[in-house]
């Protein structure tokens, strides 16, 4: 028994001695960085991101709706993304987990400027995301294809519309979030305080208002990417286009309607929390009929087993499972078991990595010959595939058992008696898999940059506008703007189907249609280059970078920002020095080339 | 005795091989297992029951598990999480088998004659009505068997968490009033008669078979309290109160976890559920009631003196001494307890002593500072505290 006991106290020693404090912070940290930047950083920009750079040309338009307000939004996502990743790099990363949650979060708890750092890079990307939701509004509903009536356009597209409509209403409640314990943090107001009125569960509410509704901000794209593999490879008109969009609508509209699945662990009455239990069961509908869907377009196509369909039934296989442990934490009694343990670690990456991260590969590999004119090697991306989804089966499937073995979430130690170890392991195993995988799909992409197949305007024959234009597409997408005459443009065109002309070629004029029917309204100059958007977005970064030491650089950013804005505005009506500045940017020949080139191709 | 299993291995106590002698999971594996019979190749078959056995493996035992109940709260739980697991695990491989017809049914012509990198196939503009018409009809059942599926779970969620409370609320007969701090937890037997209110810390002893009352609270941060063999988890948060119920139908030892990140040292945070016979609880009770033991020898006496002049007295209570101070666990009997720092460590003299000489290097922020004592006064004051029985 003593000697057991010394051997117990040796093996202890040895383990506690390696520890420190500061190691301890540094471990959890990285893993607050990781959510961190997942959820706000990679997340949604990347859907986002995608969707500014393709619904443009697939809804056959010149360029997005405000390309200044563009770029400004695009600074100011640069320069959350650089606080935050700084701030870690000096050691002074955020400390209380991707929610921060007070009043752990607080300034009592959390002294020192960690969470001020979090709390205005949240503020930032949101700023960000929201001027992106705003952007693909106005373009999809005004700047559609002359003949692309709302029932014609493409599930992507419309995929990004529902997304950007629930950024719109989703991220102001994060930024009231993140501004209000920012002000408790700078200037004591006590929003969230329990001891001087304020409520530490009322964070929690406003918090997870925008944090479910972000999961299908992310989703929701990765929605339209499948919609958009599945027809092309299918080869066939997608199955249920009216009921698909009805399902994103209805999904975007009951996201709002379950937060409290997050705080069934908080002292909320029972007869609340059902209702939240009931919602949550039923965004499965939706769910459910876009895969029926997705399953019967394949059932009644003919298929092409390329990567990226390869790629959605990976995602079949990963998001179904999420999907089904998404119910099982949806019910109150379950959810008390599971809620904070591996379990939901598990679930949340299978709908996140199996919902959103294995389309984005799938868009990656279809659309990557529009983005640089070559074509990815098949052979690569499906090795990509095998290693991405073995080792993501085998890092996140244990983690469910181990949630129901008890263990925790966001602690960086456990106790080897806790018999945690074995399947831990496992997990680290699947996760160098998965690493490999990635590390593949770089290699893929750089080396087919450079000497990937030539891959022509439509390599797949798919059905999408972008497929029209050049690969890579020209900087003004299209030179004579398309018209549709159906929901698959470019499968349903007929030989004579007329462009439209009588658009400057020497400036961004773009046309104006009308929100129902896409019938020609005008035509409107949109403004060029400027200086104006990113020294805005240095006045943003002033008011809330410097905003974390002292409230003095909001008035003084404000000043800032007045002086920018008046420069912007100044400068925008003079419509005839643009056209100069562009006459020098694009040459007059490069929109007869490819005139020609289209002659050609006819 | 119970105190002894636990000092051997590090907080987990040995009552762990009562649980592995239930055979319900094994009856289940084996049942599982024929069932795969049916699957067509051997090669499938191996694979699935791999997997099976993988999962279930991971499901068997522990005295940290939602789904070896050991109360009736989380026994109803893991009916509910079998009810769902067997549903789901059904859709799924429907879901998945369709998926997969579809793709080997469906694959083009050009696809299966070579490998080709571009697609040249014609789309197919002009579908069968026919076929369209059954598909559609198809979906439409699937959906509707989703929809039945979801009022199905809805039920029995909704019906089991109503049980979870209903039948427990105020039939408590002990109630307890649970405090969570960074990072351990205060644990106070409340009465009507305030003479037999008693605090202790980290473990929590219940009579078996009956209903406790435990009241929640924080005063730092958010906690969590999760006792998985027993009843699912109850947030402690500053300003609000939580009630939440437990009951221990088999004697033994569960294991239970702060489960809402706290801080640095979240994941030392642990408390241990006592299920003892009535009588022996009460046992406990009386003597945790009394005060602490008077030192019976000159050590004891010594550490005693060593206590209450060093910064021990501003943090911890010793009743029947000076010292009365609540920032720190309640030491009256902490000789009867099995660990210390939370579960962190078995209750030994080593790990006493290097605890309070340094325990920064065993749970790294936490908010005990080291106390500096020369050898003789250490050793004289673990003296002391081991016979605070």
């Amino acid at each position: 028994m003593a000697k057991t006991e010394k051997r117990e106290e040796k093996k202890v020693v040895e383990t506690t001695r390696s520890l420190s404090e500061e190691s301890d912070r540094r471990e959890l940290e990285r893993t607050w960085v990781h959510g961190t930047t997942m959820m706000f950083l990679f997340a949604v920009p990347i859907m986002e991101g995608i969707g500014l750079y393709l619904v443009p040309l697939m809804i056959g338009t010149r360029n997005v709706a405000f390309p200044r307000m563009n770029a400004y939004g695009y600074f100011v996502y640069l320069f959350g993304g650089l606080l935050l990743y700084g701030g870690f790099l000096l050691n002074i990363g955020p400390d209380t987990g991707w929610f921060s949650y007070v009043p752990l979060a607080g300034p009592a708890f959390s002294p020192g400027k960690r969470v001020d750092i979090w709390a205005q890079m949240i503020t930032f990307t949101e700023i960000a995301a929201l001027v992106g939701a705003v952007e693909i509004i106005a373009t999809v509903f005004k700047q559609r294809a002359v003949g692309m009536s709302l029932n014609r356009i493409p599930l992507f597209v419309w995929s990004q519309v529902v997304t950007s409509f629930m950024i719109i209403f989703a991220m102001p409640a994060v930024m009231l979030a993140s501004g209000f314990l920012a002000m408790d943090r700078l200037v004591d107001t006590h929003f969230f305080n329990p001891a001087e009125g304020g409520d530490a569960l009322l964070y929690q509410h406003v918090f997870w208002f925008f944090g479910h509704p972000e999961v299908y901000i992310i989703f929701i794209p990765a929605l339209g990417f499948v919609s958009s593999i599945v027809v092309t490879f299918s080869r066939r008109k997608v199955f249920g286009y009216t009921p698909m969009v009805l399902s994103l609508i209805a999904t975007a509209f009951i996201g709002f309607g379950l937060w409290v699945h997050h705080m069934f662990a908080t002292p909320l009455p029972q007869l609340g929390q059902s209702f939240f239990t009931g919602a949550s069961m039923m965004i499965a509908i939706p769910s459910g009929v876009q895969i029926f869907c997705w399953i019967a377009s394949m059932w009644g196509g003919e298929l092409h087993l390329k990567t990226p369909l390869i790629f959605v039934l990976g995602f079949v296989f990963i998001f179904v499972i999420g999907g089904l442990s998404g119910l099982m934490l949806a019910a109150v009694p379950l959810d008390l078991q599971v809620h904070d343990t591996y379990f939901v670690v598990a679930h949340f990456h299978y709908v996140l990595i199996g919902g959103a991260v294995f389309p984005l590969f799938g868009a990656l590999h279809y659309w990557f010959p529009k983005w640089t004119g070559r074509m990815l090697s098949e052979r690569l991306g499906l090795w990509t595939f095998g290693l991405m989804f073995v080792g993501f089966n085998l890092v996140f499937f244990p983690m469910h058992q181990l949630g129901l073995k008890g263990m925790t979430r966001r602690i960086y130690t456990y106790l080897p008696e806790t018999g945690w170890g074995d399947l831990n392991m496992l997990a680290s195993i699947g996760a160098s898999v998965l690493t490999i995988g990635v590390l593949l799909f770089i290699i893929n992409f750089l080396y087919s940059r450079r000497a990937g197949v030539i891959a022509g305007d439509n390599p797949w024959n798919a059905d999408t506008l972008e497929w029209s234009t050049s690969s890579p597409p020209p900087s003004y997408n299209y030179v004579y703007l398309p018209t549709t005459q159906g929901r698959h443009a470019l499968w349903e065109k007929t030989e004579d189907a007329p462009v439209v002309v009588g658009l400057k070629t020497d400036c961004r004029e773009v046309l104006a249609t009308n929100v129902m029917d896409a019938e020609p309204d005008h035509a409107y100059q949109i403004p060029g280059p400027s200086i104006w958007p990113i020294l805005l977005a240095l006045a943003t970064a002033e008011s809330f970078g410097v905003g974390i030491f002292t409230p003095w650089a909001f008035p003084i950013g404000a000043v800032l920002a007045f002086a920018a804005f008046f420069g912007w505005f100044w400068s925008d009506p003079n419509s005839e020095n643009r056209e100069v500045k562009e006459r020098k940017v694009k040459p007059k020949p490069e929109p007869s080339v490819k005139l020609a080139q289209q002659e050609e191709g006819a | 005795m119970r105190t002894r299993d636990i000092a051997g291995s590090a907080g987990i106590p040995a009552c762990i091989e009562r649980r592995e002698a239930r055979t319900t999971v094994s009856v289940l594996i084996a049942r599982l297992q024929a069932r795969n019979l049916a699957l067509p190749t051997r090669g499938l078959r191996f694979l699935s029951a791999a997997f099976l056995c993988l999962f279930f493996s991971g499901c068997r035992g522990g005295i940290q598990s939602a789904i070896d109940p050991a109360g009736p709260q989380a026994g109803r739980i893991s009916k509910l999480w079998w009810l769902m697991f067997y549903v789901c695990s059904v859709v799924f491989v429907l879901v998945i088998i369709a998926a997969l017809i579809a793709v080997v049914r469906s694959r083009s012509k050009q696809s299966k004659a070579a490998r080709v990198e571009k697609i040249t196939d014609k789309p197919k503009l002009s579908l069968s009505k026919a076929e369209e018409q059954r598909m559609t009809r198809t979906v439409q059942g699937a959906v509707a068997v989703t929809v039945v599926i979801l009022f199905v779970f809805l039920i029995a969620s909704f019906s089991i968490g109503r049980s979870l409370s209903s039948d427990m609320e105020n039939k408590g007969l002990v109630t307890i009033e649970v405090t969570g701090h960074q990072w351990w937890w205060e644990v106070r037997y409340m009465d009507t008669n305030p003479s037999k209110i008693f605090t202790t810390a980290n473990e929590i002893h219940i009579p078996v078979g009956q209903p406790v009352t435990l009241k929640l609270h924080s005063t730092d941060v958010i906690h969590s309290f999760w006792v998985p063999n027993l009843n699912g988890k109850k947030d402690l948060i500053p300003g609000k109160d939580a009630t939440i119920w437990l009951q221990a139908d088999q004697a033994g030892v569960y294991r239970g976890q702060c489960a809402e990140y706290c801080g640095l040292q979240h994941a030392h945070m642990a408390l241990f559920v006592f299920a003892e016979p009535v009588d022996k609880f009460n046992a406990w009770m009386d003597a945790q009631r009394a005060e602490s033991v008077a030192p019976s020898n000159e050590s004891e006496q010594r550490g005693q003196q060593v206590f209450l002049t060093s910064p021990c007295i501003m943090c911890h209570t010793i009743q029947g001494t000076q010292a009365n101070a609540t920032t720190g666990p309640n030491l009256t009997h902490v000789a009867s307890r099995s660990t210390i720092a939370a579960g962190t460590l078995p209750f030994t003299r080593g790990h006493l002593s290097g605890w309070i000489v340094d325990s920064q290097s065993i749970k790294p922020g936490n908010h005990m500072p080291p106390i500096a004592l020369n050898s003789e006064d250490v050793q004289a004051l673990l003296d002391y505290l081991q016979s605070l029985k």
